[in-house]
Formats: structure tokens, C-alpha cells, sequence
């Protein structure tokens, strides 16, 4: 009984391996085809801009402080109108490992991984992306959200001026 | 001196032609290899170079020519640059004995379709597979590196062993055909091949002819996930690539003598007989690569208890048989 056993174990695999030799192969010839991958999908990153066209960053280095091998490194400035921003900023993609802790850590949802993957390349100082490379036109995945609609010191509206602020307490007085 | 001349213009050619397509078809066998492989895993192996990878065989060999020779330090440097060629020259020569064709007639002479039909062909296949050991052991031994060793070691065991079978089932298929060269052993097959008359001999055979390629149920001698690459673990480049090629040569001229000793050689009806031939060469070599995508690896106590306890015994018992019956048939005619 065991050496039927055995011996159909020998010879079953045989009509196996031959059923699968006339199977389609389920290869993904990656340069001619290319699949889509999901719009969650983390490569590299982007810089948004907010609803009214400006730059969401704000300089304020808790991306690079997240990233666990600092590819991430930025100069903050400020313009006239007070609003805060990078003078310059710069990803290294040859040492990012696109963990997405960066993504995370940003408060004002500026850096976001985006699905774009193709990013080989020859000389790895290609890969090393300044702020004009990262910077798109859109908002990425909450084209809605303003940072400086909901908090600030007063830089898109007076101060308390947006709608779930409250005005700033006088504490030039006693009274509540 | 002119007909000399002639005879040994023809001998050039032939051998020339026969070189050629056996290199060639080694070549493309590591092709094929990896294509039904591939379809076999549902991939679709390498397609990139040439024509649907037609030319892979050749990016290959560019790959090699131009890696670096390396030799180890300690390396027992001329015996490690003598094993790869002993390993692919030995299959190489195998072939000799390998009628491939009836005889021909060209310019009024028959030209034999066989490279040197020995009256010992057989005899000799079996020395130079023999020696084909040599090449392993002594590649294994000259590279100082215990990977390699070990890998050698293995291989002359399982190679020593599986050919007492091998040569065990060779010799009823002596019998029936009354001779030692290969030529006549297929002369006796024009009316049924030896595979149908005595298929235990052909299996033992089968079977040792597998371990003897050191392909896959028996490919201890270079089991990757034990010993890095057994016996060549130390070689690079064109030195490694005669390794690979010999073994390609030796899993062609095998299903050459598979196909002389059992299954007809070049008999066959309506087609002619060197595609009769060809065919049933890539058809073994075919089934030596679909057992190599389905059957997993032995370990090696099994593959020794396999040949020692079950192959010996059951082709010496196949000789008695075979050669009783041959005494009756003989006896009542």
C-alpha cells in the first residue's frame, strides 16, 4: 500500500508540471507592460500645493527628523508676507527607503508618496531631487485641506479669522 | 594519394559537422532548459536576447569569455585549470561511438555515418564516462575549498556506484544484440527497439543515466542550498562555462546512447533516419528536463540505499533472466 503510494507520488507530479507547460504564464513583461499600481501606492515622494496654489511646506523639518536614513534635508525661510517656507529642499531617492514615515510626520500634509515608481537610473546623483523636481500643482490626496485655514499666525486671515477659531483672548483684561 | 586525400577530406568534414551540431545543440539544450522550465513555473524564461532569446546561448558564452579567471590562493593551480576540460572533453569524446545514420554513399565510397565505429564502442563509452569522474574529483579537490571538496566527494560516490547499474543493464542489451559496437547493437534493433524487449534494463539504465548527468533526483554533487555549487563552487568564468557545457554535452551524448542502446537509434519509418535520430535524442533530453522541473532532490542515504539495494540487485536479476531466455530461445531453435 505504501509503495503505491509512493510510486503515484512519483509519477503524479509528471502530469502536473506537463498540464502547467501549455498554461499561460502569468509574467508581467515590465518594460512593454506596465501594471498601475494602487493610487495608496508608496514611491516617491511629491511636494503638494494647496487649494490656493501656494506651498504647502512649511520648513519645519519633521520629515527629515522622521526619516530613519536622512535623505531628506531642507533650508527654512520665510517670505514677506510672513508665510513660511523651504528655501531649498532635497531628497536623495538613492537612499530613500520609501517607508513613508516622512508622509506621516508631515502636519501640513505636504510631502506624500505618490504612485510614480520608474525612478532607475544610471548615475545616482540623478536621484538626488530638489524642491523644483518635487513640487507639483495639485493637492495629492486631499486636494482640499489648508493648513492655513485652520490654525496659523495669521498669515491667509486675521488672526481668529477662520471658521473653528476663536479670536485671540485679550490679555490685556481681567475678564473671561 | 588523390583517394586518400578524399577519404580524409570527408573524415574532416563529417567530424567538423558533427562537432559543430553537437556544441550547438548543448548550447541551445541550456535554452530549452530554461524556456520549459519557465513554462513549466508559468514564466516565460529568457526572452530578451535575439529573437524570443534566440540568442541567449551566445550572450551567455560573451558573459563568460569576459568575466575573471579567478583561481584561489591555495588552489592546487594546475589540476584546477586541467578539471574543466577534462569534464567537457571526456563527454565530448563519448560521442564517437554514436552511430547517428545508416552509411553513406558519396563519391562512390561508404562513408559511415559514425565518427570511429569501435568493436568495443560500448566499452568505451563506459571508460570515458568513467573518467568523466576524474573531472569532478579532481576540480573538487584542486580548489581547496570545502564546498567544492564535499561536492566532489559526493559526486565520485554517486557516480561510482550508479555505474555498476549502468553497466549491469548495459550488458543483457549485449546480449540480445551479440556485440560490442554500437553500430550493430542499432542493426539489431531495425525490427523492435531494446526499450520494448527489456524495459527494466532500459529503466535501470534511465535512471543511471540521470544520476550519471548529475541532473536533478540525483544532483547532490551540486545541491545549491547545501553546498553553494558543489564542485565548481570555486570556478569563474570560461572555466565554469566548460563545467556547464560538459555537462549539456554529457546530457546530449546520454541521450545518444540511451537512444542507440534501447530505443533504435536511427530506425524508424518514413522519416529520414538522422531526424529519426535527432528526434529521439531531444525527446530523452526533453524528459530529462520535465523530471528535472518536477521530481525534488534525494538525500543522499536515499540515493545510495536507491542504487546499492534496489538497482544492483534488480539488474543483475535482469541478466539472469534475460540471458535464461536467450538460452531457451537459442536452445529451441
Amino acid at each position: 500500500m505504501n509503495l503505491w503510494r509512493d510510486i503515484k507520488g512519483t509519477f503524479q507530479p509528471f502530469w502536473v508540471t506537463l498540464r502547467y507547460l501549455f498554461k499561460r504564464p502569468v509574467t508581467i513583461s515590465y518594460p512593454e507592460q506596465k501594471r498601475t499600481p494602487p493610487p495608496r501606492y508608496r514611491a516617491r515622494m511629491i511636494l503638494t500645493r494647496d487649494p490656493e496654489g501656494e506651498e504647502r511646506c512649511v520648513a519645519c523639518h519633521l520629515c527629515s527628523a522622521a526619516c530613519p536614513v536622512d535623505c531628506i534635508s531642507m533650508q527654512a525661510a520665510e517670505r514677506e508676507d510672513g508665510r513660511r517656507q523651504a528655501a531649498w529642499f532635497r531628497i536623495n531617492f538613492a537612499r530613500c527607503i520609501y517607508c513613508g514615515l516622512c508622509a506621516e510626520a508631515c502636519p501640513t500634509m505636504a510631502i506624500q508618496m505618490s504612485p510614480e515608481y520608474e525612478l532607475g537610473n544610471r548615475d545616482p546623483l540623478k536621484l538626488v531631487w530638489e524642491k523644483e523636481d518635487l513640487l507639483v500643482d495639485h493637492g495629492g490626496k486631499d486636494p482640499n485641506y489648508h493648513f492655513y485655514r485652520h490654525s496659523g499666525i495669521g498669515v491667509a486671515a486675521p488672526r481668529g479669522g477662520n471658521d473653528d477659531e476663536l479670536p485671540p483672548v485679550n490679555i490685556k483684561t481681567n475678564l473671561p | 594519394m588523390n583517394d586518400l586525400l578524399l577519404t580524409g577530406l570527408l573524415i574532416l568534414i563529417k567530424l567538423g559537422m558533427v562537432l559543430a551540431v553537437l556544441l550547438s545543440m548543448a548550447a541551445y539544450l541550456v535554452l530549452a532548459e530554461r524556456k520549459i522550465l519557465g513554462r513549466m513555473q508559468r514564466r516565460y524564461g529568457p526572452n530578451r536576447v535575439g529573437f524570443g532569446g534566440m540568442l541567449q546561448p551566445l550572450a551567455d558564452l560573451i558573459k563568460l569569455l569576459t568575466k575573471e579567471d579567478f583561481i584561489p590562493a591555495q588552489a592546487d593551480k594546475w589540476l584546477f585549470m586541467l578539471a574543466p576540460g577534462l569534464a567537457a572533453v571526456t563527454a565530448l569524446l563519448a560521442f564517437a561511438v554514436v552511430p547517428f545514420a545508416p552509411p553513406l554513399e558519396i563519391f562512390g565510397r561508404q562513408l559511415p555515418m559514425v565518427v570511429c565505429d569501435l568493436n568495443v564502442g560500448i566499452l568505451y563509452f563506459f571508460g570515458l564516462s568513467s573518467l568523466a569522474v576524474y573531472g569532478v574529483a579532481l576540480g573538487g579537490w584542486a580548489s581547496n575549498s570545502k564546498y567544492a571538496l564535499l561536492g566532489a566527494l559526493r559526486a565520485m560516490g554517486q557516480m561510482l556506484s550508479y555505474e555498476l547499474a549502468m553497466g549491469l543493464s548495459i550488458v543483457p542489451v549485449i546480449l540480445m544484440a551479440r556485440s560490442f559496437s554500437l553500430t550493430e547493437i542499432v542493426q539489431a534493433q531495425a525490427s523492435l527497439p531494446f526499450a520494448l524487449c527489456n524495459p527494466v534494463a532500459f529503466g535501470i539504465f534511465f535512471i543511471s543515466a540521470l544520476a550519471e548527468s548529475k541532473r536533478t533526483p540525483f544532483d547532490l554533487p551540486e545541491a545549491e542550498n547545501e553546498l553553494v555549487a558543489g564542485y565548481h563552487t570555486e570556478y569563474s568564468g570560461m572555466r565554469f562555462g566548460l563545467f556547464f557545457v560538459g555537462e549539456y554535452l554529457n546530457l546530449v551524448v546520454l541521450g545518444a546512447i540511451i537512444t542507440s542502446l534501447f530505443l533504435g537509434g536511427w530506425h524508424g519509418p518514413l522519416l529520414p533516419p538522422i531526424v529519426w535520430f535527432l528526434g529521439k535524442v531531444l525527446a530523452v533530453a526533453f524528459v530529462f528536463i520535465w523530471i528535472r522541473g518536477t521530481l525534488p532532490r534525494l538525500r543522499y542515504d536515499q540515493l545510495m540505499a536507491f542504487g546499492w539495494k534496489i538497482l544492483v540487485p534488480l539488474a543483475l536479476v535482469n541478466l539472469l533472466v534475460t540471458g535464461g531466455v536467450l538460452l531457451w530461445l537459442g536452445g529451441a531453435s
